[in-house]
């Protein structure tokens, strides 16, 4: 891997290989007192989040710090970027600064890839940690690792991605590497929610959340941000919930071993009732001890693995 | 005034070649004149005569952002493009919603002299869309505004636009619309469909554009109006223009020529040189969108030439500003897109690119017969050349082309405008 920025053309045994190491790290880190290993001495990872996030970019930096990699944050509001600075002239800069891998999330679909694109003729990989409604990449692969961890693998099971899907980048994310990996995948949401050219996506489309639970093995419901709740896109927030939340009667429709996912951050009481997002098959703070694995992964295969072929 | 004799080439790609000798502006004679002492001669064998281009839709961007484009480096793009009209749209800062400004650009136009620079008024005050400019005053001023447009903005008040229409028709002029209803793309990037979808683009519909040329259609004929559809983009579009047409509505329309061959395959780069607004279209738009340029539903090629500056470029998609140069290509694409494919002959190139323009904007002596005693408003095409596209090799001052690196057909080999050689073997005057 040069860079990752969309699961789209992620290869399935690169995919493979980035869960196996991180599972191969989860293993050699439990029961651990120190937590830390020596395998990113000396490499330079930087992040810069264009948007607010906490478990996104906390995860990087604690994946970086296990593996001794020099981290250094920076965000929007406390650098240069509240100048004015392009996001050409702060990747260039941050690059010839010295960064082996610069980890970007931004409010616009595609600043990895122009990013990337700027830092062509440098060694700098990116790792793109969220672009508008694109991509969000270690997301789906750290959901990813958990669904297998609980299931045992991924070749054939079900998974239904609930709720905002045309705003969501988990859920594009998640559709191809699900696809990627042999996971069948149903889009569950109000029409109004739903991507134009869904039809071509390697998925099922619902509006009926009853009807696909029996038959999952898993289910990923998705944040509701506020200000779809003002833009038109449902009625109201109470028709939202109950068409679409998932709350203890709804769990009960899921077979004994399907898991539910959230990526965080979760509204208790709009798309997930606060029972299930603490009942035992939810997997919602696996999800986020696995990020850090997957990210050590990710930057394992990005920085130590050079000359590697993805 | 000195004379010109054109030898060799084919009028509107037709018939034997013939030789024009350009005297006093105009087409002193054509056949087989012979060379009057000291007359300077333009081997054309093998071109292509037409009468010079016009473009409804140009960005010159004086006064206000200099930094990407001037009267004088536009007009030059424009004589090289083989144009001998161009129309200023009104966005500029300050806006052109006056008669100070107007004048102003069109007396630059007219210093310069390669190409007739008509402004383009606004029709709402600071393209605002809330009450009326002095649409008289500047149709009344030196600069003889002929048309008006809020372009970059749609007149969105069915009201305002309802009152712009018909406050025109005692003036003459024609509204030319941005059609793009803006409670149907707030913050969108790029045409609304699979890809963008995929890529994470929020969507500009296509019924954005539809649903307002469709009512513009409406008011224009209660009004008894003429109205302008600018930068036509989807099949859809084109269904509603056919059926204005057919009632018998005072509609016009044009289309870029970026719409009649990109399409929003474009978007998986992420570049924002390919962000232009209206987006490029998918596919079977731009395919209905050639179509309808060959069967006349559309009128006219327009250009909506739009230079930026490279830091408005070079920057993420959603933070880029929407435009695409389009003068000096456009010859080039209408070639590739229309004439290799058979869907235009040269003689139909004639029609979208100089005389349907010309009659829609009410220019007397722009997109004439070439004929005897006609204006010398021309351009020679040389046919079967093809050239390189290279953005800083370009005369705008900006290069923000999206056929950077592209091979395209026909070359414009020399521009005259009222006799005058404007532009010759892709350099000035």
């Amino acid at each position: 891997m040069r860079h990752l920025l969309t699961t789209e053309n992620l290869a399935a045994d690169t995919a493979t290989a980035v869960l196996d190491t991180a599972d191969e790290l989860k293993r050699t880190l439990l029961g651990r007192e120190v937590r830390k290993l020596p395998t990113l001495r000396g490499r330079t990872v930087i992040t810069m989040f264009y948007e607010n996030s906490t478990r996104t970019r906390v995860s990087f930096e604690i994946a970086g710090k296990w593996m001794s990699a020099d981290v250094v944050n920076v965000s929007a509001g406390g650098s240069s970027v509240g100048k004015g600075e392009s996001l050409r002239d702060t990747a260039l800069t941050l690059s010839a600064a010295g960064a082996d891998c610069v980890i970007v999330r931004h409010p616009a679909s595609g600043a990895a890839h122009r990013l990337a694109g700027w830092l062509a003729d440098t060694g700098t990989c990116v790792v793109n940690a969220g672009d508008g409604t694109h991509q969000h990449p270690t997301q789906a692969l750290l959901d990813a690792a958990t669904l297998r961890e609980r299931l045992g693998g991924l070749a054939g099971r079900r998974v239904a991605i609930v709720g905002d899907v045309l705003h969501s980048r988990v859920a594009r994310s998640n559709v191809y590497l699900l696809a990627t990996l042999g996971a069948e995948v149903v889009l569950v949401a109000p029409p109004t929610l739903l991507p134009p050219g869904v039809e071509h996506w390697p998925v099922t489309v619902s509006h009926e959340l009853d009807a696909e639970l029996p038959a999952v093995d898993a289910v990923m419901m998705l944040r509701v941000q506020a200000e779809r709740m003002h833009g038109g896109f449902f009625p109201s927030a109470r028709e939202y919930s109950i068409a679409y939340g998932l709350g203890e009667a709804r769990l009960r429709l899921l077979p004994e071993h399907a898991v539910v996912l959230h990526p965080g951050p979760m509204l208790r009481g709009m798309e997930i009732s606060s029972v299930v997002a603490d009942a035992p098959r939810a997997a919602i703070t696996e999800q986020v001890r696995n990020g850090v694995h997957v990210r050590m992964a990710v930057l394992y295969h990005l920085l130590a693995g050079e000359g590697e072929q993805a | 005034m000195s004379e010109i004799l054109i030898k060799g080439a084919r009028r509107y790609g037709e018939g034997d070649p013939v030789d024009v000798l350009v005297a006093d502006g105009v087409l002193a004679e054509i056949g087989s004149p012979a060379a009057p002492e000291g007359c300077e001669v333009l081997d054309a064998a093998g071109q292509v005569l037409l009468p010079g281009f016009v473009d409804l839709h140009t960005h010159l961007r004086e006064p206000g952002r200099e930094d990407t484009e001037t009267v004088e480096t536009g007009s030059a793009a424009a004589a090289l493009g083989g144009y001998t009209a161009v129309f200023a749209m009104a966005n500029t800062d300050p806006v052109a919603d006056n008669a100070v400004i107007v004048e102003h650009v069109w007396r630059r136009g007219r210093e310069i002299g390669l190409v007739d620079v008509h402004p383009v008024g606004a029709v709402t005050v600071g393209l605002r869309g809330e009450r009326l400019a002095e649409l008289g005053t500047m149709a009344r001023s030196e600069a003889g505004v002929r048309m008006f447009s809020d372009d970059g903005h749609c007149v969105a008040d069915p009201l305002i636009m309802r009152r712009a229409l018909e406050y025109s028709t005692a003036l003459g002029v024609v509204v030319a619309q941005h059609a793009e209803e803006p409670r149907l793309t707030v913050g969108a990037q790029a045409h609304e469909g699979a890809r963008a979808a995929r890529l994470g683009y929020s969507g500009w519909p296509a019924s954005a554009e539809e649903s307002i040329v469709a009512r513009d259609c409406i008011l224009a004929r209660h009004a008894g109006a003429r109205l302008h559809v600018c930068h036509v983009s989807t099949a859809g579009t084109v269904d509603v223009l056919s059926w204005a047409k057919d009632r018998g509505t005072r509609v016009s329309a044009e289309v870029t020529p970026h719409h009649l061959l990109l399409t929003d395959e474009r978007l998986a780069t992420y570049d924002p040189v390919n962000k232009v607004n209206p987006p490029l279209r998918a596919e079977d738009d731009a395919e209905r969108l050639r179509q309808a340029l060959a069967d006349g539903v559309v009128d006219c090629v327009a250009t909506d030439h739009a230079p930026h500056a490279p830091q408005d470029k070079d920057c993420e998609w959603a933070a880029a500003r929407p435009g695409m140069l389009g003068l000096q290509t456009a010859l080039s694409v209408v070639a590739r897109t229309m004439v290799r494919t058979g869907l235009l002959d040269w003689r139909g190139v004639a029609r979208v690119m100089s005389e349907r323009p010309a009659e829609i904007a009410g220019l007397p002596d722009q997109g004439r017969p070439l004929a005897e005693g006609e204006p010398a408003n021309l351009v020679l095409v040389d046919p079967d050349a093809e050239w390189t596209v290279r953005g800083p090799e370009l005369a705008s001052i900006a290069a923000n082309t999206p056929y950077e690196g592209m091979r395209l057909p026909a070359v414009v080999t020399a521009t005259l405008l009222r006799g005058r050689i404007t532009a010759r073997e892709g350099k000035i005057g």
